[in-house]
């Protein structure tokens, strides 16, 4: 780096402020910094390096996790086990990208156009995307080659490891055809500077070699380098401010010490993740936004999704050991597609997963105990185990809104994150247990596990996309319906989920929108 | 690296399995858990919970998380800190003394005597079953299933390595070592 590092004026009305360093606000910030545009990224976390991660399933978490007070309600599994913790997601610079697992794989076709491809479902919100797989195609291959996705751009796959190879000796017994160690950002060689995967285990804390694609030692050090852009850790932002006209001008965020700082802005995006992005615009309401920011339409913080999940863990005569290598070691897709003869619509993947020991205590069965629960963990070497993640049902009523009571540190009411699995969610998670035991079964497991949800990983389509401003809280830029200098940059902006993991989508639509709004500023727009 | 390590568990030495031993026998050969681990005396050290207070939740945390490979030392290890946990809140300190007070209740009712001097488990863990719904239950396991997993020292029992970058990861240790798929 030969530039020093950049030290924007708190009154400094030009610079684009973003909040949120993870796959979205980490990316869209390199973008802009690469096109000269000045950028303050606002991250609520601390600032980690390589060397800080830890090996080490809780130290790590109580590192990582956004663990401030959240609230969980709802009738899904989630709201029992955590009610206080309905999101297992990062407070830190890089965000969630420092968490995620490093599947790296595009929507279907069909996937932008849920709403015409599955019709009217009693209950579901669905709308088609006011985009198409072919206008985010070239995004997409920008994407993954930043991330350096394997599979793609002549970038070999990663070799699969113990509890991948259970999966696949099951899955091709069962007749299942699309099984390979996915497409990760994960590096299966050194590339862009890092270097090539160790097979360490603990990719969700963490990843101690690098290779795996993160924000933090990525887009940020590349977008630091250009000398336009400056990160503030610790830096929590509270509310947006506008003017009389409505345009966005500053936020006001807490600072290090706990401090309100007020960082003006010529234009601002929202990537505070599903759940911290509603929060801020509805936390920013005004006289002349009583219902918060951007909320015209009434959609801030409604159609909550976090996919349908569910795992499946299976106990072996003879030793596993899923933990050593790659967490999210391999996929089978062949469930991937909208096939409504199972009972439901959208499709899912079967990705494997696994938990240290420490979380499988208190994941595997939440709330459990007695020797049905720890025969289980006696069984802990000899354990495979698969994630199952498709797409659910976007419904108005699953939401983010401000707690009536609970406040944070800063006196800024938290999250309530409200769910209740749609029909077809559970219909397709059922699928996916099934499917998952068949596969285990098939090559001699001696038992099986179907273990609920975790803490929701993938928070997506609460500032939702949409053609129409009434349906919706952003354009197709990302850019909001109401104040045309406000834009959402993360998994919010998502109008449906698919069956696929987000993070890649989130990337390229980034990508997208950062050429966009150059285009904007360009023009003079914002 | 072509060795498997067929299962890292600790192999058992005459030694650790003569510390182990009262494990290994039938289960009618054991003179009840309660006696053993139940002691009192392994809390003389407690301050401000009673010793029976921490031999009763010593042994809750047995029958909560059965693992017969684990000695009592570790169960001791994990609600070892709710005596200092009681003498810095006083909230703390009356919930345990209620709730074991209550756990004592219900075992009388059933069994006319204090919970850790009931001989067999199923009969404490019908007791435990009649207070999992109440607060005092539900604090006592949620932690364990932190206090008592958490001990790096007990990983190998159940195969598992721990951290691995400081060792290189394991792409040279065993990764895709799995040698009894069937081949497709």
């Amino acid at each position: 780096m030969t530039n020093k590092l950049a030290k924007f004026d708190l009154n400094d009305d030009s610079v684009f402020v973003i909040i949120g360093s993870g796959a979205g606000g980490g990316t869209l910030g390199n973008e802009l910094a690469q096109k000269g545009v000045k950028v303050v990224i606002l991250e609520a976390g601390a600032r980690f390096n390589i060397p800080d991660f830890v090996n080490d399933e809780w130290p790590s978490f109580q590192q990582l996790a956004w663990t401030d007070p959240r609230v969980a309600s709802g009738s899904w599994q989630v709201a029992k086990d955590f009610p206080n913790l309905p999101a297992w997601i990062v407070k830190a610079v890089g965000g969630t990208s420092i968490h995620w697992a490093g599947a790296s794989l595009r929507f279907g076709e069909w996937e932008y156009k849920a709403k015409t491809t599955y019709g009217d479902i009693k209950g579901a919100n669905l709308l088609d995307w006011p985009i198409t797989l072919a206008e985010m195609e070239p995004y997409y291959a920008n994407a993954e080659n930043r991330m350096g996705v394997n599979g793609t751009n002549g970038i070999p796959h990663l070799p699969g490891n113990n509890n991948f190879k259970v999966m696949q000796a099951g899955a091709t017994k069962i007749g299942y055809k699309t099984v390979f160690t996915g497409n990760m950002a994960i590096n299966s060689q050194p590339r862009d500077g890092r270097g090539s995967c160790e097979q360490i285990g603990f990719c969700f804390q963490g990843c101690k070699s690098g290779a795996k694609w993160s924000t933090l030692y990525t887009e940020i050090p590349k977008g630091e380098a250009t000398g336009n852009l400056e990160v503030r850790p610790l830096s929590q932002a509270i509310t947006i401010e506008h003017d009389a006209s409505g345009k966005v001008t500053a936020v006001v965020y807490a600072d290090a010490k706990g401090v309100m700082q007020r960082q003006k802005a010529r234009a601002i995006a929202v990537a505070g993740n599903s759940i911290e992005s509603p929060r801020l615009l509805l936390n920013s309401a005004s006289s002349k936004y009583p219902d918060g920011l951007a909320n015209s339409s009434g959609q801030v913080g409604r159609n909550y999704m976090r996919h349908t999940t569910g795992s499946v863990y299976a106990s072996f005569e003879r030793p596993v050991h899923m933990y050593r290598g790659t967490t999210m070691a391999g996929i089978i897709r062949d469930e991937s597609t909208n096939n409504p003869k199972r009972g439901f619509v959208g499709g899912y993947e079967m990705e494997t997963i696994s938990l240290g020991l420490p979380f499988a205590a208190a994941f595997f069965q939440p709330g459990a105990w007695g020797r049905d629960f720890t025969s289980k963990l006696d069984d802990y070497p000899n354990t495979a185990g698969m994630w199952i993640i498709g797409e659910d049902m976007p419904q108005e009523t699953n939401r983010v809104t401000l707690d009536g009571t609970l406040k944070d540190k800063f006196g800024m009411k938290v999250a309530n994150v409200h769910f209740d699995d749609h029909p077809n969610d559970i219909a397709m998670r059922k699928h996916g247990y099934q499917q998952g035991t068949a596969v285990y079964q098939a090559i001699g497991a001696t038992r099986v596990s179907e273990v609920p949800p975790y803490p929701s990983t993938h928070n997506l389509g609460t500032n939702r996309m949409s053609a129409n401003a009434r349906d919706g809280v952003v354009n197709k830029y990302g850019q909001t319906h109401d104040i045309k200098n406000l834009f959402i940059s993360d998994g919010s902006q998502f109008t449906t989920g698919a069956g696929v993991n987000p993070t890649l989508t989130i990337v390229a639509l980034a990508v997208r929108q950062g050429d966009n709004i150059a285009g904007m500023m360009t023009r003079g727009e914002i | 690296m072509t060795s498997r390590k067929i299962d890292p568990r600790i192999k058992v030495t005459r030694r650790n399995f003569l510390q182990s031993s009262a494990a290994a026998l039938p289960a009618g050969a054991l003179v009840a858990g309660g006696a053993t681990l139940g002691a009192e005396s392994a809390w003389a050290q407690a301050s401000t919970l009673t010793p029976h207070t921490m031999a009763t939740l010593t042994l809750m945390a047995r029958d909560i998380y059965p693992h017969d490979q684990i000695g009592d030392a570790s169960y001791r290890k994990a609600v070892a800190h709710w005596d200092t946990d009681a003498a810095a809140s006083p909230a703390k300190h009356s919930m345990i003394n209620d709730g074991v007070a209550q756990l004592n209740a219900e075992s009388k009712k059933r069994f006319k005597a204090d919970y850790v001097k009931l001989p067999d488990e199923a009969s404490r863990v019908t007791v435990l079953k009649a207070i999992e719904a109440h607060p005092f239950f539900k604090a006592v396991r949620a932690d364990l299933v932190v206090s008592l997993y958490n001990q790096h020292d007990l990983w190998p029992k159940f195969g598992y390595e721990g951290a691995s970058a400081q060792l290189g990861g394991y792409i040279h240790r065993g990764f895709n070592d799995i040698d009894w798929l069937p081949t497709a």
